[in-house]
């Protein structure tokens, strides 16, 4: 039973690491957010995501308005990664995964945390990361089989 | 090809709007009958299921705080290790960190008498740094708070030359670990932002919290345009004092005691 649920996860950590191959052509990786639902629809937040983020950033910035529908704040605390706990710390994170796949470089998070608000401190510390085990990840890739989609 | 690009930003499901209508008016007399504190637009948030923005800056209020320096205890620096630790500041490890607020000592020479004062941001009415910046992105806001828009700063540092009160600083290193409501990027000009974060979420600037926790209290903040707050009682019946009054800036940071 452990055998197969090792295995099982080392199948999901390899379908993570690279690019999914969908016929001729190579796919981002795109980890499964912690919410149910996106504020609009996924297709539209792909092509258009830019644009409602930087209406936002406008109104926050001048006008004070925080914790509105598409807030940068809000996308991020969740859309980050479950392993990582943030949207850009590696290759694989949900916004650097598809920016790398487009080579668009993303400039939010040189200013911006890409992290959530609630549980920066814990994964400040670089003595959490090393903590956790390989079996341990792979297991925790294994209770999240949907973290991986095409 | 040109699918990528939306004419208008997205509009809510029309279906729903008459349906959402009738809920939010039915919802808005049973608030007149059973609560009449609730007001219209607490019940059309709730009735939106959406999340929940805060109100925005206005132009009724001007943010302003009252430093009575009597009360401000030489050598205490909490207010400025409440600002580092609330913006995600170094505290100075570098010569070149930033630095939004300063303790400062001033000395009558005649009779040798020390006085001990913060000094930050005084979130002028006419601010110089807006004046001289090129770009707009050194604005002030609608309640008085005078920010940098790092989106639009391009580091030309006119404006750290141009405040008379060292107010501003530069950002020569690049910057990791962030608050998340506090961005900081390299290659930008900084300085105090009133704790804005805390004032959209109705508190107190993190230096207000820190001098009152320590027990001086010396650091009174309201709204200057209300006749009733506890700021304009103050200031309408103590003496208080703008540092550098000949520049008519109209600070929003106003000095008792000296």
């Amino acid at each position: 039973m452990m055998g197969l649920l090792l295995a099982s996860g080392v199948t999901a950590v390899a379908s993570g690491a690279a690019p999914k191959a969908a016929g001729r052509v190579p796919q981002p990786v795109i980890e499964s957010a912690r919410g149910d639902k996106c504020v609009e629809d996924p297709a539209f937040m792909r092509r258009n995501h830019m644009i409602v983020l930087k209406h936002q950033r406008d109104d926050t910035m001048h006008g004070g308005i925080r914790g509105a529908k598409h807030s940068l704040k809000g996308c991020i605390s969740c859309h980050a990664s479950q392993t990582t706990n943030s949207v850009a710390a590696t290759s694989t994170n949900f916004c650097q995964s598809c920016h790398s796949y487009a080579a668009v470089k993303i400039d939010c998070f040189e200013c911006h945390s890409s992290r959530p608000a609630a549980t920066t401190a814990q994964h400040l510390s670089p003595q959490a990361k090393p903590a956790q085990t390989a079996a341990a990840q792979q297991l925790q890739e294994v209770a999240m089989p949907q973290q991986v989609k095409p | 090809m040109h699918d990528t690009q939306p004419s208008s930003m997205p509009s809510p499901a029309p279906k729903s709007s008459r349906r959402g209508f009738l809920k939010v008016a039915a919802a808005g007399l049973a608030g007149v009958i059973i609560a009449p504190g609730v007001r219209l637009i607490e019940i059309a948030q709730a009735a939106s299921g959406g999340p929940v923005a805060s109100q925005g800056a206005s132009s009724k209020v001007r943010w302003g705080m009252l430093i009575d320096s009597g009360k401000c205890a030489s050598g205490c620096t909490d207010c400025v290790t409440a600002c580092n630790t609330e913006n995600g500041l170094s505290g100075g490890k570098l010569p070149t960190d930033s630095q939004w607020i300063r303790k400062i000592e001033i000395k009558e020479v005649r009779t040798g008498k020390t006085q001990s004062l913060p000094m930050l941001c005084q979130h002028c009415a006419e601010p110089p740094c807006v004046d001289v910046c090129p770009t707009g992105a050194s604005f002030k806001r609608a309640d008085g708070i005078v920010l940098v828009d790092k989106h639009i700063c391009i580091g030309c540092r006119y404006c750290v030359m141009a405040c008379p009160y060292k107010a501003r600083s530069f950002v020569h290193e690049p910057m990791t670990n962030q608050k998340a409501d506090v961005p900081r990027g390299m290659g930008t000009v900084e300085g105090c932002t009133m704790c804005v974060h805390k004032i959209d979420k109705g508190e107190m600037p993190a230096c207000v919290s820190a001098c009152s926790d320590a027990g001086h209290g010396a650091i009174l903040f309201g709204d200057l345009n209300d006749p009733n707050s506890d700021i304009s009682k103050r200031l309408a019946s103590y003496p208080s004092r703008q540092i550098r009054e000949d520049l008519n800036l109209n600070t929003g940071v106003r000095y008792s005691g000296i």
